[in-house]
């Protein structure tokens, strides 16, 4: 007893947390990969405006989790989806709760999206080398929208009915593929019965695939290029090297500076 | 080619799609053997030009003989087997690809049409007001089939009934148009899914959601909509009054059963049927 080393009851719990976190490290790198995501250089001026981006992503995700739990409940066809509604806002346990997330945080889902496109104008983060990743958020912001218009319709009540009508017919008015388009949506030359489980599939499981598959190539991108320095920054950030501000002012201050590494 | 004969044939018959499968596993057949004949190649992927060249002097007359020069493109078997893999990836994807497609976009534009409904016999609709009929399109679906119908009797035109039949639908995107003058409520009638309620006197019809206002005939008489209401085509059979498929019209001369009605196929809400503008949509779907 006395000739081994004691270890003391600390050792030994962090000896027990830290063994399966390193075996998972040892066997798959994940957690410096984690750490690499998490703790990554930014520049020292950065901006609360600088995390409507993550605040996008946290709105995404109440979005996704409460989908699912709404998905449970729900009853997407003629007959049964009004009724279902009511009941997961009467009688389902926290149902008011859940509904009442996914209703007001698809609004602010919505909004955040747009202050984060605001913050990136403003601040010029979507010039040289953040193009791409601009276009990608263009196609989110569509994406996110189409999920707008989709999920209102799902209530089935006479404000997502006709809402639902004139949105078609809106897209129906496109030039040359719009009526194509509306058909589509409808499911038909009418809204029928099929189109209440159309726009279900749409709102729950093709555009949100899509949105899961262009927020990673937006991370992946943001982890590459990193983040932008505010305006108002005399650091070129992200490079441990000091850019003169004329450099970079009209430039838009981005990270690499005009011909970077 | 295969392929989209393939796809085609999902839509129209399971033979077209069979010989369509034919067509695109022999030709995805004959190109992968096009890719082997380019392997003998690769035999001898390690020799120098110079040495292939030399070799080259040794085939004997008759034969071909195989010239390797520096620049020209090998065909090694390891670019064989990316491009086989890569291609027969593709064509495997095509295949799971094509049905499901199809299966989400065919269904929208095939099948389509109503058939004609009873709204009831001719006695029911008195001369020269409009009636509030709303049915079932297609009962087997329910309330979501309801179709409204503001249907006139214009009186005898020729010796044969003539009716006015207009769609609810505004030509501005599609809500619901209302007649503009009281209906008789206490006079409404049923008969299975069939509603009828009488109007007093009306002087046209309006749009609540974005205020488009129309005459009589369902000419626009302001607001956004772009063109007038479109109709119902009717029938009258065994003295009950039939209606059929809409149609869209660009404007009405005229009044009651000698109106002339200038007449197009049915157009989506917010497109215009005539002038300049409807060139924004030379093909419509099939209704």
């Amino acid at each position: 007893m006395a000739t081994t080393p004691k270890r003391t009851q600390k050792d030994q719990l962090q000896e027990a947390i830290l063994y399966p976190i390193d075996w998972i490290e040892e066997r798959s790198g994940l957690v410096g990969g984690i750490k690499y995501f998490l703790f990554r250089k930014v520049p020292g001026d950065i901006n609360w405006f600088q995390t409507l981006g993550s605040a996008t992503l946290t709105a995404f995700l109440v979005q996704a989790l409460t989908g699912v739990i709404l998905a449970m409940y729900y009853k997407p066809d003629p007959q049964n989806a009004y009724s279902s509604i009511q009941h997961i806002t009467n009688d389902v346990f926290a149902g008011w709760l859940v509904r009442g997330m996914h209703k007001w945080g698809a609004s602010v889902f919505i909004i955040l999206m747009f202050m984060h496109m605001g913050r990136v104008f403003l601040f010029g983060a979507y010039k040289y080398p953040r193009e791409l990743n601009w276009i990608i958020g263009v196609l989110l912001l569509a994406s996110g929208l189409a999920e707008g218009f989709t999920g209102y319709l799902l209530p089935w009540d006479q404000t997502a009915y006709w809402a639902t009508v004139v949105g078609i017919n809106l897209n129906g008015t496109a030039p040359f593929l719009g009526p194509f388009i509306a058909q589509f949506l409808q499911g038909g030359t009418y809204i029928d019965d099929g189109t209440i489980a159309r726009f279900y599939a749409i709102h729950m499981l093709l555009i949100p695939g899509a949105i899961i598959a262009l927020i990673t190539l937006h991370l992946y991108l943001v982890i590459r290029l990193g983040v932008t320095s505010p305006p108002w920054s005399k650091e070129a950030a992200g490079t441990g090297s000091i850019v003169k501000r004329e450099k970079t002012a009209r430039t838009g201050l981005s990270r690499f500076g005009r011909g970077g590494r | 080619m295969g392929v989209v004969v393939f796809m085609v044939g999902l839509i129209v018959s399971w033979s077209i799609a069979g010989l369509g499968a034919i067509i695109a596993l022999a030709f995805a057949f004959l190109w992968v053997r096009d890719l082997t004949t380019g392997t003998p190649l690769a035999v001898a992927p390690d020799v120098e030009p110079e040495r292939a060249a030399a070799v080259d002097i040794s085939v004997p007359p008759g034969e071909t003989p195989m010239v390797l020069s520096p620049d020209e493109e090998r065909f090694p078997r390891s670019k064989f087997l990316e491009l086989s893999t890569l291609g027969l990836g593709g064509v495997i994807g095509g295949i799971v690809t094509a049905p499901a497609l199809g299966f989400m976009i065919a269904p929208s534009f095939l099948k389509q049409g109503t058939k004609d409904h009873d709204l009831g016999p001719l006695s029911d609709f008195p001369q020269d007001k409009y009636v509030v009929a709303t049915y079932m399109s297609d009962p087997a679906q329910g309330e979501v089939s309801r179709r409204t119908a503001y249907v006139r009797y214009n009186g005898p035109l020729n010796g044969q009934p003539s009716f006015t039949v207009i769609s609810n639908h505004c030509a501005h995107l599609g809500c619901p148009v209302q007649p503009n003058g009281p209906l008789e409520e206490d006079k409404k009638t049923q008969n299975g899914d069939v509603t009828l309620i009488p109007t007093i006197s009306i002087a046209g019809f309006g749009c609540p959601c974005h205020g488009g206002q129309y005459d009589t005939e369902g000419n626009r008489t302001s607001g956004p909509p772009v063109r007038a209401l479109d109709r119902y085509s009717f029938s009258i059979r065994n003295g009950h009054l039939f209606v059929g498929h809409a149609f869209s019209v660009s404007h009405v001369d005229g009044v009651g059963a000698t109106a002339k009605i200038h007449k197009w196929k049915q157009a989506y809400p917010g497109e215009p049927v005539s002038g300049l503008e409807s060139w924004l949509y030379p093909i419509q779907p099939p209704h």
